[in-house]
């Protein structure tokens, strides 16, 4: 005993050390990429910004119809996406437990999840935009639905799986029918972690470039029409971000401020939920 | 099979027992497995019934059978015959809805809803009532009442039940089963997680409760079963050994099992 000792406690000191510094090397990136979003984008910061459109080399633009697209284009998403995610997750979790459906939704849902956001792209490309004729934020909508649905949808089954048995037989032994027990019960329950897949879902989302190059297009018009193309501010980062322009390079800087501090917000305020219920909990 | 159990429902009527609920040859399984073998028994109308038996006995499933809990689960059924008031409750054309508004349950483990102490109560009310708010304030009230549990609540009945302690949480939930007004309650070891003065309030909460109700009670603890309970069951290995009133059981039991558990040779 005495002579492995030593011998464990400086493999245990090295190992420690490694976890500290893989830590500090993942978060010291993460630390270099907001650190570089903030120096190169907020000088870029002004109400024109949020006033003004997209506008061509030479004159004085904003963002505005790309804020306002990525608005549009993700509430789409989210209309169509959320209703399916929820409601596909709480099939899985209350009604499919034991079904055959519900092994092959779930495989299907996992691939889902890790499919190529251009791959969406196409396909929807081909199925709401060839027929028509044109791109459109409706088009885009759908595709980044297809993106933020199975996430919702994962996130619903396991946090209705998290709901004790217990406590829907107690609804039940009420003499609660089914549709009720999970609605007034089950829902009511996880709502924090409903709302926080939803905003894991909105966060995703509202960072998807590829799918709407081949469905929204973008648009340097500003435009709230969603059977027409629409801006975005991913799109506009791509394309202002590879232009020869400095102050069209400098609003992506910007763009790309905006987005990433807005996913960081939405991630932060779905984690805050999520610790406030546990907190509750105990 | 034990020639006990045929002579052993004590049905007399000079007493002004009557019958409530009657199991006969109940059968239940768990897949394949053989859970319930033939049991046979009644639920007096007012009286408490006690289920004992060691741990695996099959009293928990027993009662669950009793609701039709059961059915929430596939691959779980039952073959026999169950009657509440003459009507065959394993009918699979059975409403179980109106079924467990007549046969209420209070589990083991308490389990208030995720709202208000008010809401947890109104809840059940709801689905079967439309009432007005001074009805069901009335109604709310009197099942706290009945609970024992007014007095402690009522300057918070927009408090959420997860605030409450172990004890008072259990009294909401007998509070919400007996806000819809059924005629059997079950009771399925209601004080295992409970410290042992919350389990001498609800204890005197059944017997409170047992002039209105009919109330079976699964327990593990014989000293409860002896307390609270007018007739007591003996289950052992999914069988039922041996059903008479409490104070036979336990003084002058018949089958040398029930001699043995009630004497802590086993548990």
């Amino acid at each position: 005993m005495a002579n492995l000792y030593p011998g464990r406690r400086r493999r245990n000191v090295i190992w420690t050390a490694l976890a500290y510094v893989a830590t500090a090397f993942g978060l010291g990136w993460l630390a270099l990429i907001l650190g570089a979003l903030l120096w190169q984008g907020v000088g870029g910061l002004s109400l024109d910004v949020f006033t003004k459109m997209t506008a061509p080399p030479g004159v004085v633009g904003g963002l505005l119809n790309s804020i306002v697209g990525s608005v549009i284009v993700t509430v789409i998403g989210m209309a169509i996406g959320a209703p399916l995610g929820i409601l596909a997750g709480t099939y899985l979790a209350e009604y499919g437990r034991y079904s055959k459906l519900a092994v092959v939704v779930r495989f299907i849902n996992d691939i889902l999840l890790s499919a190529p956001s251009i791959v969406v792209g196409l396909f929807i490309y081909e199925l709401l935009v060839v027929p028509f004729g044109h791109f459109s934020a409706l088009a885009g909508g759908v595709a980044l639905a297809v993106i933020g649905a199975p996430i919702m949808v994962r996130t619903t089954e396991d946090m209705l799986n998290l709901v004790p048995n217990p406590l829907r037989e107690a609804a039940t032994a009420l003499g609660m029918p089914r549709s009720l027990v999970i609605r007034q019960v089950s829902y009511r329950a996880v709502r924090a972690g409903l709302i926080t897949g939803v905003l894991l879902a909105v966060a995703r989302m509202t960072g998807e470039t590829a799918p709407l190059i081949f469905t929204a297009l973008g648009n340097s018009l500003f435009e709230v029409n969603p059977t027409q193309p629409m801006s975005s501010l991913p799109l506009i980062i791509y394309e202002f971000a590879r232009s020869p322009y400095a102050e069209q390079q400098k609003l992506a800087w910007t763009g790309a401020l905006l987005l990433t501090f807005t996913v960081l917000g939405l991630s932060i305020i779905a984690r805050a939920l999520s610790t406030q219920r546990a907190g509750k909990q105990t | 099979m034990n020639e006990a159990m045929q002579t052993a429902v004590v049905a007399n009527p000079a007493e002004g027992l009557n019958e409530k609920v009657v199991v006969r040859d109940l059968n239940f399984y768990y897949g394949q497995s053989h859970a319930l073998k033939n049991v046979t028994l009644s639920l007096y109308a007012g009286k408490v019934t006690a289920f004992i038996g060691p741990s695996g006995c099959g009293k928990s499933t027993l009662l669950r059978v009793l609701n039709r809990m059961y059915d929430l689960y596939p691959g779980q059924r039952a073959a026999g015959e169950v009657m509440l008031d003459g009507e065959n409750i394993l009918d699979p054309r059975l409403d179980l809805n109106l079924l467990r508004a007549r046969v209420g349950m209070v589990f083991q483990k308490p389990t208030p809803f995720p709202m208000s102490i008010y809401d947890n109560i109104a809840f059940g009310v709801r689905l079967y009532e439309k009432l007005p708010k001074s009805e069901m304030d009335g109604r709310v009230e009197s099942a706290l009442r009945r609970s024992a549990l007014w007095t402690e609540v009522k300057d918070k009945l927009h408090a959420n039940g997860l605030s409450l302690s172990g004890g008072q949480q259990q009294r909401l939930c007998i509070a919400r089963t007996v806000a819809i007004r059924p005629e059997v309650i079950l009771f399925d070891e209601p004080c295992s997680a409970l410290d042992p003065i919350s389990t001498a309030k609800i204890e005197e909460l059944i017997d409170e409760l047992s002039g209105d109700y009919t109330i079976a009670i699964v327990t593990h603890n014989m000293q409860q079963a002896a307390r609270v309970s007018l007739f007591t069951a003996f289950m052992y290995l999914g069988e039922m050994v041996e059903f008479d009133k409490t104070d036979t059981v336990f003084t002058a039991p018949r089958d040398r099992r029930t001699q043995d558990y009630v004497t802590g040779r086993f548990g």
